[in-house]
């Protein structure tokens, strides 16, 4: 039996540092991260998380809302998600977010989406590739007060106010109810994401948040004014709207850097370099011998 | 970092920027009036040319990320063929779904059917990023002609029944023209058509063969329909929706492309919709479908080609010989350098190609319905698009296979022994790039194609254009010598022309066609010195291999020596 009803979804999304592609140069010398080196991309289990409630809307109908804190050029994902099939975007910017740990990021996004109004299911990837906390999914369900499912793998099915999920476990999956509303974390193996649909592209890569007026201006000089550009995408229902901390009734002292807890006690600069190689006979002796030392050393077996 | 079949491809961002299509975007674009209609369609020109930047860079993704690292497992798996019913492989599939969520099926069909209303010229830089990630898949992809066919020459319930269904991807088509005693010579075919005079609906019977993606659901068949006719003037142009009536009865085992089912097919009174007039089949019709094939299997093989290059680039740098990389072997850099100016050279002659083509269809649509705002200067035009597209349409098709089969050739040859096994893909690739020069018309049909143009001079005009243009300071000795190849190539032209012996000029055809390749390719190259200094040592190494060979063919043609004719009816018997 499956419900009949619309499921309405928001998706909780990040821009983050391109980790998995880390060069030499993007290494600061104290051990931190060169974001500026790094190319900004949708973090990967958002994507998973996107294509999820994709599927879900095609299968039960109902919309897809993505949202995501962060500096003004994180509109990037939410284009991306728009050419990739949301309903809806939003924004939240503010200079007050910066410096959030994961406490004062759910603090945001959970207000964030209570002012969106009534959803059903809210999901985000399970981590992002940058802070790999695995956090911000469960401290959002809490703060909303829904019950949680991570490591979502796949929706078996919506039916009657309840969601039946399966759980990517390391040792195996399992399967669990739960009412609705509630938040699912999803891993990178609950599908693969779709591409961009280049007609939703053609139609919404005019797509703007107010701060990117100049920018979308120097590429299309045939808007001479930032209102002749706020006028167009008024009037193709492509204005990304940006919510400020105010605008989502943030109080001081629960948000950015001020809300966080979180202190970095100490970074640790591990360098792995090799700095000897060993050449192996190719002889059943050495390679065994090779084997019996990988091994030893715990690198295998 | 991710793959990007686009984003990798430097050569193909230069030939979308260089690509000029502003005069054939005006009547495309209708004067760019469909944007408050269709919320896609371009504002201008340059919007136009971003939607174009947005086609490739999600194709190439797709390609990059989700086609092309499960090719291996496509030619492995391969089309099936069980109880009467064809399927693809799981990876072809995979391949479908992810080009249908992209919206990219249905490129070339006007919006009103929920097309892309993209241009020729950009629908075959498509084809040629499919073909690289898997060629096998661009025959199910790069088959968007048909859909073209029914556009121009289907009645309109039958468009609207059918188009927006291509356009979603939810049905692929077909090419139904070659039987078992009718292919290069398609005038042969035998199929029937009748009609029932009372109820005027059209019957099939027949085998048809050969016929690549058979499987479809919408196929275009040639067949006769006027009774007691044996010539191409009897065959009529049909569409069929498939249904019980049509049967496949095999699938071929094939050498390459396996991915793609090649079938045979059994008509037995199957209903079938004329498309367009009677009698046209062959001449308009069919002819119509293979110069978009040709163009398509040319854009194939250069993405073989592309492919089979970078596998030959990737693996002379890792092979280790005589204490270094093979590449640095002259001997293997040969190789290289001929592949990437061989690649570079035919991609733009392709695109070169494509505008004519695009710019034909439009004046042919203008001229047609009388939209064009000066008509006697739009018929000319329309005229002049059409001798172009025509001479080039298979001088790109010969020379782009003809490519590709010498790269994937090279490649092999860098990568040595190991190039022969299975486990590498410049085997596939080898394979793969094989049918190129055959399906579609030969390359010994494309000179037959090609010769009668050029001999009426129809590339004079391009040369002359090229001759009269400046080019930079320091290659002035390239322009010197592609005047003097000019001049080589236009005495060849007359003296093939003043030949009396047919046999003669069906000999040497293929040598003047050659020279005809080289010489536009390298003004094309030339040409694109004036835009970009990377081009300059491209264009050198071009018009340096190809002046010595020029002059050679040239002198061929001049002599056409009696001596091989006689030869082979001395020696063939």
């Amino acid at each position: 039996m499956t419900d009949t009803r619309p499921i309405h979804s928001v998706v909780l999304v990040k821009q983050v540092p391109d980790t998995h592609n880390i060069t030499g140069e993007v290494m600061t010398k104290d051990g931190t991260m060169n974001r500026g080196a790094l190319p900004a991309i949708f973090n990967p289990e958002d994507l998973n998380a996107l294509e999820m409630a994709l599927e879900i809307k095609g299968r039960h109908g109902g919309t897809v809302t993505v949202i995501t804190m962060g500096p003004p050029k994180a509109a990037n994902i939410l284009r991306e998600s728009l050419f990739r099939g949301a309903d809806k975007v939003v924004l939240l910017t503010d200079r007050k977010f910066a410096g959030a740990d994961t406490l004062a990021t759910s603090v945001v996004l959970q207000l964030a989406v209570q002012k969106l109004g009534q959803f059903d299911l809210v999901l985000c990837g399970r981590q992002a590739i940058d802070g790999d906390t695995a956090q911000v999914g469960p401290q959002t369900a809490e703060k909303l007060g829904i019950p949680q499912i991570t490591y979502a793998e796949s929706v078996i099915d919506i039916a009657d106010g309840k969601i039946t999920a399966q759980r990517a476990l390391d040792s195996g999956s399992e399967i669990v109810r739960c009412t609705l509303p509630c938040l699912l974390t999803v891993v990178g193996s609950a599908n693969t994401p779709r591409p961009a649909s280049v007609r939703r592209q053609m139609e919404r890569k005019l797509s703007a948040a107010p701060g990117e007026y100049a920018a979308l201006r120097a590429k299309w000089p045939e808007f001479e004014t930032d209102e002749a550009v706020d006028a167009f995408l008024a009037k193709h229902d492509l204005k990304i709207p940006v919510w400020t901390a105010e605008e989502i009734g943030a109080t001081e002292g629960t948000i950015g850097l001020a809300g966080s807890p979180t202190q970095v006690h100490k970074i640790n600069f591990v360098v792995l370099e090799s700095t000897e190689s060993k050449t192996i006979s190719p002889t059943p002796e050495a390679i065994a011998a090779m084997v019996a030392e990988l091994v030893h050393e715990y690198i295998v077996g | 970092m991710s793959e990007n079949f686009f984003f990798d491809n430097p050569d193909l961002q230069f030939r979308l920027e260089q690509l000029d299509l502003r005069e054939a975007l005006e009547f495309k674009e209708k004067g760019y009036s469909e944007s408050d209609l269709y919320p896609g369609a371009p504002r201008n020109y340059p919007d136009a040319k971003d939607n174009y930047r947005i086609v490739l860079e999600v194709l190439g993704e797709i390609c990059g990320e989700r086609v092309a690292p499960r090719a291996a497992e496509a030619d492995e798996e391969g089309a099936h063929f069980e109880n009467g019913e064809v399927t693809y492989a799981a990876a072809t599939l995979d391949a479908i779904e992810a080009l249908r969520s992209a919206e990219l099926f249905g490129a070339m069909l006007p919006r009103e059917f929920g097309g892309l209303n993209l241009p020729e010229s950009i629908y075959q830089m498509m084809v040629e990023v499919v073909a690289r990630a898997e060629s096998g898949l661009m025959t199910v992809y790069g088959l968007q002609e048909i859909a073209s066919l029914i556009d121009e020459y289907g009645d309109p319930e039958t468009k609207a029944r059918v188009l927006p269904k291509f356009a979603r991807g939810e049905v692929s088509g077909a090419m139904v023209l070659t039987e078992a005693d009718a292919g290069s010579d398609l005038g042969a075919v035998a199929t029937k058509a009748t009609l029932d005079e009372a109820s005027g609906q059209w019957h099939l019977n027949g085998v048809k063969r050969f016929i690549t993606n058979g499987l479809a659901d919408v196929s275009v068949v040639l067949a006769r329909s006027e009774e007691g006719s044996t010539d191409a003037r009897g065959l009529s142009m049909f569409l069929v929706e498939k249904d019980a009536t049509v049967k496949i009865r095999r699938i071929e085992n094939k050498m390459g492309i396996h991915a793609s089912p090649t079938c045979e097919i059994q008509y037995t009174n199957t209903p079938a919709i004329l498309i367009g007039k009677r009698r046209f089949g062959l001449m308009r019709y069919s002819m119509n479908l293979m110069n978009g094939a040709r163009l398509a299997v040319a854009a194939q093989a250069l993405g073989i080609a592309e492919a089979a290059y970078r596998e030959a680039d990737d693996y002379s740098k890792e092979r280790i010989q005589f204490g270094k990389p093979i590449r640095s072997l002259p001997a293997v850099g040969r190789l290289l350098l001929g592949m990437k100016v061989d690649l570079e050279a035919t991609r733009a002659l392709l695109a070169e190609t494509a505008r004519w083509v695009d710019l034909w269809k439009v004046y042919e649509r203008a001229v047609t319905d009388g939209t064009a705002p000066d008509m006697d200067r739009a018929r000319a035009r329309h005229k002049q698009c059409q001798t172009l597209a025509e001479t080039m349409t298979p001088m790109v098709k010969y020379c782009s296979t003809e490519m590709g089969n010498r790269v994937c050739y090279q490649s092999m040859q860098v990568h040595g022994g190991v190039g022969y096994m299975r486990e590498f893909n410049i085997e596939r690739l080898f394979r793969d790039v094989r049918i190129t020069n055959i399906y579609e018309g030969t390359s010994q049909l494309q000179v037959v194609a090609a010769i009668g143009k050029l001999l009426n001079r129809s590339l004079d005009p391009l040369f002359a254009d090229w001759g009269a243009a400046e080019y930079p300071a320091d290659m002035a000795a390239e322009k010197a010598i592609l005047v003097e190849l000019t001049a080589t190539y236009q005495k060849a032209v007359d003296a093939l022309k003043a030949q009396s012996d047919r046999d003669r000029v069906d000999y040497y055809a293929c040598d003047l066609v050659d020279c005809a390749v080289w010489l536009t390719c390298a003004w094309l190259l030339l040409r694109d010195t004036n835009v970009l200094e990377a081009k300059k040592p491209v264009a050198r190494a071009y018009v340096a291999s190809i002046a010595p060979r020029l002059r050679a063919s040239g002198d061929v043609v001049i002599g056409a020596n009696a001596v091989p004719l006689e030869a082979i009816s001395a020696l063939l018997g």
